[in-house]
């Protein structure tokens, strides 16, 4: 019996296996688009995920990355420990209060264009650890873009996620990061 | 073979009546001492060529929150290696003044240990030579591990109480 969950495509019936391209104006040898949207196609499609794991969402992702589920279908194959080279920071796991400042530290030391997921109910929301030494989320240091709910979350989830982080790339406009709307929101998390 | 009348024995002919309590819960011998002696019975079960425990297993604080003036109680677990034999001792201190000797003189292990009873319970080890946080944030201002608080974690402001039932 198919799980009721949305990333189950059993009643779709228009499923495109293969995405369309942006819009655009093309003929015999050209095609003419705007910038962000190829810099857009671009940048989606070649995510390189830094994995912050610290507990059994941790494993699930190790099953995400395999060659079950296999990450690598969505451009992801590269997952970078270097914080410098990577785009996209995935928490997956319980945050400490002690480590929120290492977790600050490695998305300090991202370049921009930077994305964060938080994979699982304790990176959400502190998840079961109502706890005084456990941060109730990391949205509490760092500006998160997607929230996979879970506990933990399953792959199919988690290559959901990754698809949503797709989309937000996509179509994010490269004036994005200048404008005043994503300074106040860097600046409501103490960072410059 | 040593055991624990023997044990018992020995404690009783050195310290007298100042050890109390003797109990022996799942076979293991347990008793109290007063708080200024810790070091001095630690040393006597360190030092006797008999008794010979010279080895820190734990040290931990207990909270009884109802028993005035001797609300906190620290725990020592001793270990004969020789003969395999464990002990547990405990000294009671008042919380508002909860100052008791640093066992580190004797047993290096105690070290961490201490720092991390001070940590969660606010025991403060006199002549303790790094007593300060080790497992919790050098900002936290309180000992979380003393029955003073709800169990709920105070300073989350996005737990709504009317959607939680409360």
């Amino acid at each position: 019996m198919s799980r009721p969950v949305r990333y189950n495509l059993s009643g779709e019936n228009n499923l495109k296996l293969v995405k369309e391209g942006p819009e655009g104006l093309g003929g015999e040898g050209y095609f003419a688009t705007k910038l962000d949207q190829v810099v857009g196609l671009a940048r989606k499609n070649s995510i390189w995920p830094l994995p912050f794991a610290t507990s059994c969402c941790g494993i699930e992702f190790m099953a995400t990355m395999g060659s079950h589920y296999d990450l690598a279908r969505f451009g992801s194959e590269r997952v970078g420990f270097s914080p410098r080279q990577c785009d996209l920071l995935m928490v997956m796991g319980t945050i400490a209060k002690k480590m929120g400042p290492v977790v600050k530290q490695v998305y300090l030391q991202m370049a921009e264009p930077r994305w964060v997921l938080a994979m699982g109910a304790c990176a959400c929301s502190g998840g079961i650890f109502d706890s005084y030494s456990v941060l109730q989320g990391i949205d509490q240091i760092i500006p998160v873009d997607v929230y996979i709910p879970g506990c933990p979350p399953r792959p199919e989830a988690v290559i959901d996620g990754i698809i949503k982080i797709q989309d937000l790339i996509g179509n994010e406009s490269l004036r994005r990061r200048n404008s005043d709307r994503y300074q106040d929101l860097m600046e409501s998390y103490g960072i410059q | 073979m040593l055991n624990n009348e023997t044990i018992k024995q020995r404690l009783v002919e050195k310290f007298g009546d100042q050890l109390t309590n003797f109990a022996e819960p799942y076979g293991m011998l347990t008793f109290e001492a007063p708080k200024d002696m810790n070091l001095k019975v630690m040393q006597f079960l360190y030092d006797d060529p008999e008794l010979k425990f010279r080895f820190l297993t734990d040290l931990q604080a207990v909270h009884y929150p109802h028993e005035k003036e001797r609300e906190l109680a620290v725990v020592y677990h001793l270990h004969n290696l020789e003969d395999n034999v464990r002990i547990r001792f405990k000294v009671f201190t008042g919380i508002t003044k909860p100052d008791v000797y640093t066992a580190t003189k004797i047993f290096e292990a105690a070290n961490w240990m201490e720092r991390e009873t001070y940590d969660f319970y606010g025991v403060n080890f006199v002549g303790h030579p790094n007593l300060k946080r080790i497992l919790n944030v050098d900002e936290m201002d309180y000992f979380p591990m003393r029955k003073e608080y709800p169990l709920e974690e105070q300073t989350r402001v996005d737990k709504d109480d009317e959607m939680f039932g409360r």
